[in-house]
């Protein structure tokens, strides 16, 4: 087994990729920790990539965990007051059951916003109802509406209200959905009930559908803007602003001449996902979390939809090119120019960092879309993906993942954390990037890491202000000092040979 | 290779966004917005601050604002993870897991295992057996630990499932050994709070080790620390109780658990109280518990079945409260106090005599669970400091008298309110109208800082936005050292920032 990361004067020898039945032998030699049953089930969802994505190597994906393993994966009130709901940040949303989820959830996600915080905006803040035992036994849909009113009243300026339901509300048989239509009636502004309990669905994902069908129908289509249409209307769909995304990510839109009128969701408002049914083109970053909407808004409204990959050089050029195709030669020529412009920045970029990162190999575990979404980024800085995976990607996903990496490079769904770590001893990658929850498990192994759900603090990474950053703190993850010195020199300890 | 890339400046999220050009396109995205004008949040800003704005806030029934509360399960799992070789498994929704791991990871900036047995919708029609069955089975192959501790997410305990009578099963299936041990908690996360779930863990889990263990005396002093997340402050608890010369187990112990070294190999189980120690507690002469609101129902056991002496003591925090720890924890062992621990309470008293003049006075709010509460009101009462607001959300009556009793005894604890169930939003209005000098309480007070332009002394759980704080202890003489440098420090750090230039001192 090779001894941990040395420091990166060691460029030499770059350890080829594995090849599918390397990598089959690997996922073998994992299992074989399970029970038989169990080892059955998860054979299923680790395969090695088969960029034509053949049926032999298809990863089963968006099912059940297996209890007891240590999966990654959050539930379905995750999806959606933490991932999809929460960052909007005029409306209040209340965590509706006992005060654990929206404790846990208080903060701890890096959607950015503009606004007071408690006055005209409330994303960092934890309402909740609280449930005692009492409301159990009696049910809550009395203090969900004096709750409401009590909102109202407290701030003021609160432009709507969500209910984001937890396990118990499901189980006892509350009503959310009828106090939501009283409340919204009896406040004048909406009132969204989503019942996003956690048992529902497998992981975070079904709570993304629950709230994405929450504001197909309570909020789609209700406003129409103040602001006169333009030819150029575009929304900008599944991106949550962590660390500014979105705004880097506006910013180049806005140079290609076209008109964000709606951010899904961070910095997102009440009104803009009212009034975002007249945009002319919605453009989506995280397919996995948003994809719903986009169906929708295609079939009620007519408006087309377009993915896009805005991480690193290659694809963000790509992508900017692709959507110019959707406009007239105005957003064409701006489209050119902005490119010529950010190649310069690129450039500054790629020289900087790809003679410090050229070659370095990298492990990936995130939700459901940056396993492959920034495989580009790390590609152009000319690192290589070494292994990657989701916790709740659906089929979709891993069709868009097979072309993104070579052969024989190893796919795992909801891996445990068993399965991550024994992956990580034997590919032994220069860096991983996955969440919190694993950060400090690599680390003790001496791998260097970077978390990749909440940017370890860090971002904005989507752009081109966002390549800038990126390239930074990998270079910095793999290149400090620290991991040089974590044998103590009088340890027997195995010695590099 | 250069160590520094040769990339010029690159500014990130801290910089970036205060642009000209990030600033105009924030002024053109309002447009969509429909947002409030300026001076509509300016005057909402001001009601907010307003007398009135806190009686309607007070007068709130149904809603909770910021609290300073967790659920039970949360506190199970601390408490599993303070014995040797222990799994906390909870059994119900996975999302619950994930959250406990990835709160405890942010405070401790450490690996927290802990596995779910992932219930799903068909569960809860059916209830969760085979869950509970095939997580144990599962956790024990891969994660080999030497003992599983179970407890319960909201959705198991709405559907009724029986701990007692899965995990019966589940040795019947031969999944488990007859005798490894499983001990187990209802914790319902609609009951008390977190510190209820790790009093009914520790319970738990000392009932069943302890379990056909009578024998003679083991000349030993049991110490339950209770809900403690600090590394710091249990190393510091055994550091005291070696210079006591006490032969004690420390039921249960994860400053190692929660702060183990990084090597290059990862370790799943550092540390934790030896399980065979605990199930040898029953046979302790005594046992002493540090924290009332997360001992009481273990406190019960001990009475009940382990029959020998035992005693609740507050917190060791502060001059009186160590005081008591160390001559109660002494008379218990029968050992005589050492000259070294008298000159560390010597040293904590020479601190003090050094910085009390910049705490004297001072006023402060302070937020957190209601034994740190209590413990860090008498410290700073002994400082000569004015508690105004005392905020515990998940305090109830007893702590509240127990705080009044203890501002009672001090000339300095007549203007504090003790404020029991109440939470961040309601401290917001305390602070307003009744402005204090210092704050002290988790990182959630930050808001508050910033924005009433007040310094926060970061003292409790969960510290998510310093480093390595929860690695110092507040408790002992050492501890007392430790928080009065924090507090005497911030003291002048924020003299500092608002001395006008004659009085910027270069000794304090």
């Amino acid at each position: 087994m090779t001894p941990p990361h040395e420091s990166s004067s060691s460029a030499a020898a770059v350890p080829p990729l594995p090849t599918r039945e390397q990598t089959e032998a690997m996922i073998g030699d994992v299992l074989a920790a399970y029970p038989p049953r169990t080892a059955k089930f998860r054979a299923r969802h680790l395969k090695p990539n088969d960029p034509g994505g053949g049926k032999e190597c298809e990863v089963k994906s968006n099912i059940k965990s297996r209890p007891g393993v240590m999966t990654i994966r959050g539930c379905a009130y995750a999806g959606s007051k933490g991932v999809v709901l929460g960052p909007l940040k005029d409306m209040v949303h209340i965590s509706h059951g006992p005060v654990g989820c929206g404790q846990y959830s208080w903060g701890t996600r890096r959607n950015y916003y503009h606004g007071t915080l408690g006055i005209d905006s409330f994303v960092a803040m934890q309402f909740t109802t609280d449930f005692a035992e009492r409301d159990i036994v009696f049910g809550g849909d009395k203090k969900l509406a004096q709750v409401c009113q009590e909102i109202k009243e407290l701030f003021p300026l609160a432009r709507g209200i969500t209910v984001q339901s937890e396990c118990p509300i499901g189980l006892i048989g509350d009503d959310i959905d009828a106090v939501a239509r009283d409340q919204s009636a009896a406040l004048a502004c909406p009132v969204v009930p989503v019942r996003c309990e956690g048992f529902r669905g497998v992981s975070q994902s079904l709570g993304h559908h629950i709230a994405n069908d929450a504001i197909r129908d309570w909020l789609l289509g209700t406003r129409e803007p103040a602001v006169e249409a333009t030819p150029y209307d575009v929304a900008l769909i599944g991106d949550y602003n962590i660390g500014g995304d979105a705004w880097a990510s506006r910013k180049i839109l806005e140079d290609m001449g076209l008109n964000v009128i709606a951010q899904w969701s961070g910095d997102g408002t009440v009104n803009e996902l009212a009034t975002s049914h007249h945009a002319k083109v919605n453009l989506i970053h995280c397919y996995r979390s948003m994809n719903y909407i986009c169906t929708t808004m295609e079939e009620r409204f007519g408006i087309p939809w377009a993915e896009y990959n805005f991480f690193g050089p290659t694809k963000i050029v790509e992508s900017m090119r692709r959507i110019a195709d959707l406009f007239d030669e105005h957003v064409k020529a701006r489209t050119e120019e902005a490119i010529a412009r950010y190649e310069v920045e690129f450039d500054r970029i790629r020289k900087a960092f790809t003679p410090r990162l050229k070659g370095k190999r990298v492990m990936l575990l995130v939700g459901g879309l940056r396993p492959r979404h920034t495989i580009g980024a790390y590609e152009d800085l000319g690192m290589e993906i070494i292994g990657t995976g989701y916790e709740f990607a659906h089929r979709d996903d891993y069709e868009r993942t097979n072309p993104e990496l070579k052969d024989g490079v190893v796919l795992y769904d909801d891996p445990s954390a068993f399965e991550l770590e024994e992956f990580a001893n034997r590919l032994r990658p220069d860096l991983m990037g996955s969440g919190v929850k694993e950060k400090y498990v690599f680390h003790k192994m001496g791998l260097p890491f970077r978390q990749m759900h909440s940017w370890d603090y860090s971002g904005p990474y989507h752009g081109v202000d966002g390549f800038s950053v990126f390239a930074r703190d990998m270079d910095m993850a793999i290149n400090n000092p620290t991991w040089g010195l974590l044998r103590a020199p009088w340890t027997t300890a195995e010695v590099a040979s | 290779m250069t160590t520094i890339p040769a990339a010029g400046k690159i500014r990130d999220h801290n910089e970036i966004f205060r642009s000209e050009e990030y600033l105009e396109q924030a002024e053109r995205k309002k447009a969509y917005e429909q947002p409030c004008t300026s001076d509509e949040v300016a005057a909402t800003l001001e009601w907010t601050k307003s007398w009135e704005y806190r009686e309607k806030n007070f007068a709130r029934e149904a809603l909770t604002v910021n609290p300073v509360k967790a659920c039970q399960p949360l506190g199970a799992v601390l408490a599993s993870l303070g014995f040797a070789g222990t799994l906390p498994l909870v059994h119900g929704s996975q999302g619950c897991v994930a959250y406990f791991r990835s709160h405890f990871t942010r405070h401790f900036r450490e690996p927290v295992p802990a596995v779910s047995s992932s219930m799903t919708e068909d569960a809860a029609v059916f209830g969760g057996m085979s869950n509970l069955v095939e997580a144990l089975q599962n956790a024990t192959s891969v994660y080999k630990p030497a003992m599983v501790a179970v407890s319960t997410t909201c959705m198991a305990e709405v559907i009724g499932d029986d701990l007692q009578n899965f995990i019966t099963g589940a040795r019947a299936k031969e999944v488990i050994g007859p005798e490894y041990p499983v001990p187990f908690a209802h914790t319902p996360s609609f009951v008390g709070s977190h510190l209820t779930g790790y009093d009914v863990m520790v319970r738990g889990i000392l009932s069943s080790l302890t379990e056909g263990r009578k024998a003679e005396p083991n000349g030993k002093v049991n110490i339950v620390p209770g809900f403690l997340p600090s590394t710091g402050d249990l190393r510091e608890i055994k550091r005291l109780l070696g210079l006591l010369g006490v032969d004690y187990t420390l039921l249960g112990d994860h400053s190692d658990t929660l702060d183990s070294p990084a090597t290059g190999e990862y370790e799943l189980y550092p540390g934790g109280t030896p399980l065979e120690e605990a199930a040898d507690a029953v046979n302790a002469t005594a046992t002493v518990f540090l924290q009332e609101g997360s001992t009481r129902k273990t406190a019960e056991l001990v009475r009940h079945d382990w029959g020998a002496d035992e005693v609740t003591l507050p917190l060791p925090v502060g001059v009186a409260n160590t005081d008591g720890f160390v001559a109660t924890v002494a008379r218990l062992a029968g050992v005589e106090i050492p000259a070294a621990v008298t000159a560390e309470r010597g040293r904590l008293l020479d601190a003090m005599s050094d910085s009390y003049s910049y705490l004297h006075g001072k006023r402060v709010a302070l937020v957190g669970d209601p034994d740190l509460v209590v413990a860090v009101t008498a410290f700073l009462l002994e400082l000569g400091a004015i508690p105004v607001h005392l905020v515990s959300t998940n305090g109830d009556e007893a702590f509240a008298s127990k705080t009044e009793e203890v501002l009672a005894a001090s000339p300095f604890g007549h203007e504090a309110t003790v404020w029991p169930g109440k939470d961040l939003w309601h401290l917001r209005s305390l602070v307003h109208t009744e402005p204090v000098d210092l704050l002290i309480g988790s990182s959630y007070l930050k808001y508050l800082s910033r924005e009433a332009g007040i310094p926060l002394v970061r003292v409790g759980f969960p510290i998510f936005d310093r480093h390595h704080l929860h690695r110092y202890p507040i408790v002992g003489y050492g501890g007392g050292i430790w928080l009065l440098t924090q507090l005497v420090n911030t003291v002048l750090e924020e003299l500092d920032r608002t001395a006008p230039d004659h009085s910027f001192d270069a000794v304090r």
